[in-house]
């Protein structure tokens, strides 16, 4: 029973690895297409660890954004991974400070959906570490491969790619906007507030500054209410 | 942007990722678990999602461009709504984006 139910888990984080490589040939791509060169690139897969982060600072500094608007962004989208601790500390309990940094590393979307889906705490710490593992590995070569193949790219194919990372932020975004997402109306007004918002500062302010002031703006707009709390 | 200041960029970004996971492992549970906290973890993505696709999509500088790109993302949103796979949604949008710069110079 046991031994089925590892190999299960380890099926899945295996299966998971392969997934994400996908997004991480993407991710090279698109970094290239912001100006950085592969080793930025790989540098970024191997130390921020987090794709949606990753793909919004090389979309800001794609967008010709600063840089404080650029790590703004990816900081952002980073703060999902704090609440996702939250959930993971009791369930991986790493013990002793150099665990814990350890652990953090590998804290993202994937990991917390292996280790919470799995029956019990000792399954659950299998399948941090072996997802961790399969995707760390399978995202920093698959960065790699995007960047460099991105960086031999003639001026048609750059077209393509100039076509390819808005789609690739689109297909990102299109699973939180489904039916069977959480709340997929608010998520869509949500979405449409910001994508007005970041096209109608556009003109007027720096350029990525309005990526990160739609966002802001939204939140602001769907900030709780005191009536609404009561 | 220097090569130096996109190092900064990547190193900087990087280490307040790498805190924040951090901090979820530290902080006591009580801090993060806050409704106004998870709704905003919640819906931010797709408020910063929506308004990257839009300004990759439409803009160039401080201006408002229609290019290939949008035809491309327009092409990517129906493959979505078919649910097709990602990297099909990604060919599609990359040889609709190669074939406007074609035919349009």
């Amino acid at each position: 029973m046991s031994g089925t139910a590892r190999t299960a888990v380890l099926r899945d984080a295996v299966g998971l690895g392969v997934a994400v490589g996908l997004y991480g040939v993407a991710f090279g791509a698109a970094a290239d297409a912001a100006g950085l060169d592969p080793w930025q690139a790989l540098v970024m897969s191997l130390l921020m660890f987090t794709g949606a982060s990753q793909f919004a600072l090389v979309g800001v500094l794609g967008a010709g954004g600063s840089g404080a608007a650029a790590i703004g962004s990816a900081l952002l989208l980073g703060t999902r991974n704090t609440v996702y601790g939250v959930r993971l500390a009791p369930l991986l309990a790493p013990r002793g400070p150099l665990r814990r940094l350890g652990t953090a590393h590998w804290v993202i979307d994937e990991t917390t959906a292996l280790a919470v889906a799995a029956p019990d705490r000792g399954l659950a710490r299998l399948a941090f570490l072996a997802g961790g593992a399969s995707i760390y590995v399978v995202w920093n070569a698959t960065t790699l491969v995007g960047a460099l193949g991105a960086a031999a790219l003639g001026e048609t194919a750059q077209a393509a790619l100039d076509a390819v990372v808005p789609a690739a932020f689109l297909a990102l975004l299109w699973p939180r906007l489904r039916a069977g997402a959480e709340e997929p109306a608010v998520a869509r007004r949500v979405a449409l507030g910001g994508a007005a918002v970041a096209l109608a500062l556009t003109p007027f302010v720096p350029a990525g500054v309005q990526v990160v002031a739609a966002v802001v703006a939204v939140a602001l707009a769907g900030r709780p209410r005191r009536e609404a709390a009561a | 942007m220097s090569s130096g200041t996109l190092w900064t960029v990547v190193v900087v970004g990087s280490l307040g990722c790498y805190l924040l996971k951090l901090a979820g492992l530290s902080v006591p549970a009580a801090w993060v678990e806050r409704p106004w906290v998870t709704r905003m973890v919640t819906f931010v993505p797709a408020a910063l999602l929506a308004a990257l696709v839009a300004v990759q999509a439409l803009t160039s500088g401080r201006e408002l461009v229609v290019d290939g790109r949008l035809a491309g993302l327009a092409v990517a949103a129906v493959a979505l709504a078919l649910r097709a796979p990602f990297v099909l949604v990604l060919v599609l949008a990359g040889a609709t984006g190669a074939l406007v710069h074609v035919i349009g110079g």
